[in-house]
């Protein structure tokens, strides 16, 4: 098993003839994902990229089985393309996309809850890298040749400090089994509480990098929920020790407002929770290491 | 995005909340007459500036005539406003509210925020109104009462009322309270706000309740939708180096330190300025040029670091991903041949084709220092400003 996906999953693109859509599903072929096809309302019927364009998500789902699907639709209309694709059975929904106002992130979750916990979508993101399991199937845009193969479980608010992760457990020789980019947003689909959680029982992970940062309260959330409930050992570093309070740093999520949302107060909760900090980011892959050498 | 005070009494007011009567004026003459329209025998000229704790730094000047009204205002506008939330380099007062003045029998606070937790909003009120809500937290915190909306329902009259007997608010005013709240519930959600402070919310000794004073913040990702509010953003209030870089796309924050930084990516930015902390140095600015960092954006970044004169070493860390090393770099030299850079320049490229883009930057004979790692960029930088 790997986590949301693997070599099988059936992946479709929605936004698939716009300009990042058709970029991107490329890359995603290119590595090996098993792209089935792609939603664009009003084009249904057509061919691009050699594969077959859809009216709809539940046209898409029911023609090819798709399973999958990653979003590149612009901010205004994303909240409705997420919906859509929980209504239609997709399982794992990836939304790359940058912009969604708060309120209508909400409205999406506040949506998914009438499904059952057996058939309610995982939506990842937004304002995401996305979701890559080395050598079986990268539903993201990420760069997908900085992951090696293994057994690391990477979870990440930020892109490029993800990449920088990753490559360093490369450079050290150690691999990672799947990596999730959470986004930087102050309301995501999907928690680090949610994902180490899947971690935890994933027989292909042994060990969990969380890469959090200043803002909210989802370090901590998963430091408590790890120290009751996990046994595989957890490995985080928070960015922004030098982020001044009050000011968003970037991502929309990133703005220290309360008690335990800085990166010093989150850095000491995690370490009472028994996680091991790693205490600068240029040391995620050698802290990761260090712990791997331990158990 | 904040707005001005007057601008949120204005909102709140079309959302059935009672405001002081009062009106906004840009000169001396100007708030003569609006006193004298306004009626009565006592106003409060206000400074329109975006920050709290205006009282304090003398933002906030109570007058008896129409002529002390004038000179109030002559004394405030074009002034540096410098409080405990502006930094030290204050803000310029270009507005002034002229409003009655309100005999207070009781002052109540009331904000409404998103509960990034219960993925819900959060209303919050005490009977300690005029304080912060953080000295409030600290100092008074058995006021505190608290009520989770719903959104998908919306906030209910219960909701309301329960907050209203839990401020001890008499029977007799209890569904004017409850409007009230209700009021600030609807502009928050139907505005796509983020924040909403009415503080204090005061009932007067003629038994009305009014919004005093208030902030109201709104969520940036969703102006595309709210014409009327992204039009009420007011540049003079922000920091001219991060409107430069709004503008543009850019994400920047202005900081203290002297080390310039360009980074790719929101995190990678602030792993990088911790770095240089750990390094013995101070970051002048957090400024993340996007994931792709297209060559247009790295001209642009150069332009707005070299802007800031505090900057005396400058780092670019950019981590390659679908964008590769070579791009990047060709965008280095292409920025360097536009923007004159006259301090050390530090460069530090990961990930896809970054053999080939040292190569280029190299190649270039553009002045300046390579490093591999995170750790290597910030201790060169650091060196190079100690030099």
């Amino acid at each position: 098993m790997t986590v949301l996906i693997d070599k099988n999953s059936k992946i479709i693109i929605q936004g698939f003839t716009g300009k990042m859509g058709t970029f991107h599903a490329d890359e995603m072929i290119k590595y090996g994902s098993n792209v089935v096809g792609g939603v664009t309302p009003g084009k249904g019927g057509s061919k691009h990229l050699n594969l077959p364009v859809f009216n709809t998500v539940k046209d898409a789902v029911s023609e090819t089985g798709a399973d999958a699907s990653i979003l590149f639709v612009p901010p205004a209309f994303a909240a409705d393309s997420a919906m859509e694709a929980a209504d239609a059975g997709i399982k794992t929904c990836v939304a790359i996309v940058d912009g969604i106002p708060s309120h209508d992130m909400i409205r999406i979750k506040r949506y998914m809850r009438r499904y059952t916990k057996s058939s309610k979508m995982t939506l990842v993101g937004p304002n995401c890298a996305g979701i890559i399991s080395p050598g079986k199937s990268m539903l993201g845009i990420m760069p997908g040749h900085i992951y090696k193969e293994g057994r690391i479980g990477i979870i990440s608010r930020s892109g490029t400090l993800g990449y920088e992760a990753a490559q360093q457990l490369k450079n050290l020789n150690i691999g990672v089994s799947t990596s999730v980019g959470i986004g930087g947003d102050p309301i995501n689909g999907s928690s680090f509480r949610d994902i180490i959680e899947k971690f935890e029982t994933d027989d292909e992970t042994d060990a969990i990098l969380m890469i959090g940062e200043i803002g909210g309260p989802q370090e901590v959330a998963a430091g408590e929920f790890a120290k009751d409930n996990m046994r595989k050992p957890v490995i985080a570093y928070i960015a922004g020790l030098t982020a001044p309070k009050g000011r968003v740093m970037g991502h929309a999520g990133a703005i220290v407002s309360a008690y335990g949302e800085s990166a010093i107060e989150k850095v000491e909760i995690l370490k009472e929770c028994g996680i091991t900090i790693s205490k600068n980011p240029s040391v995620m892959g050698d802290t990761v290491k260090s712990v791997l050498e331990k158990m | 995005m904040d707005i001005h005070e007057y601008q949120a009494k204005k909102i709140l007011s079309d959302f059935g909340v009672t405001i002081p009567r009062g009106g906004i004026v840009y000169s001396p003459e100007n708030a003569e007459n609006k006193a004298r329209e306004i009626g009565g025998s006592r106003w409060v000229v206000k400074a329109q500036i975006h920050s709290g704790a205006r009282g304090k730094a003398g933002g906030i000047i109570v007058c008896n005539s129409p002529l002390e009204v004038a000179q109030a205002t002559d004394k405030l506008l074009g002034k540096k406003l410098v409080t405990n939330q502006t930094g030290p380099e204050g803000k310029i007062v270009n507005r002034i509210y002229i409003e009655e003045a309100t005999d207070i029998e009781r002052e109540l606070y009331l904000g409404l925020v998103f509960d990034r937790s219960s993925e819900s909003i959060m209303v919050v009120a005490s009977t300690e109104g005029g304080m912060s809500v953080e000295e409030i937290s600290k100092e008074k915190p058995e006021t505190i009462i608290r009520s989770k909306i719903e959104v998908a329902v919306g906030m209910q009259s219960f909701q309301a009322r329960e907050l209203a007997f839990g401020l001890g608010i008499e029977p007799d005013l209890i569904r004017r309270a409850s409007e009230t709240i209700i009021g600030c519930y609807k502009a928050f959600s139907e505005l796509d706000a983020t924040m909403v402070e009415v503080n204090p919310l005061v009932i007067s000794k003629q038994k009305q309740i009014l919004a005093l004073d208030c902030k109201m913040s709104f969520d940036n990702n969703a102006m595309f939708r709210r014409n009327q509010v992204s039009e009420l953003r007011d540049k003079t209030q922000e920091d001219s180096k991060e409107v430069f870089a709004s503008d543009r796309g850019l994400n920047y924050v202005s900081l203290d330190g002297n080390i310039g930084n360009i980074i790719n990516g929101a995190g990678l930015a602030m792993a990088s300025m911790d770095m240089i902390k750990l390094a013995g140095g101070s970051p002048a600015n957090f400024l993340d040029v996007g994931g792709g960092a297209t060559p247009e954006k790295i001209v642009k970044a150069f332009k707005l670091v070299t802007m800031d004169e505090k900057v005396k070493v400058i780092l670019v860390n950019i981590f390659a991903g679908i964008n590769r090393c070579d791009w990047v770099a060709e965008g280095i030299v292409e920025a360097l041949k536009k923007i004159e850079v006259n301090v050390p320049l530090v460069i530090r490229l990961a990930g896809t084709n970054v053999e080939k883009g040292n190569q280029i930057l190299k190649e270039s004979k553009i002045n300046y220092i390579e490093a591999n790692t995170l750790e290597d960029a910030a201790n060169k930088a650091v060196a190079a400003l100690n030099k």
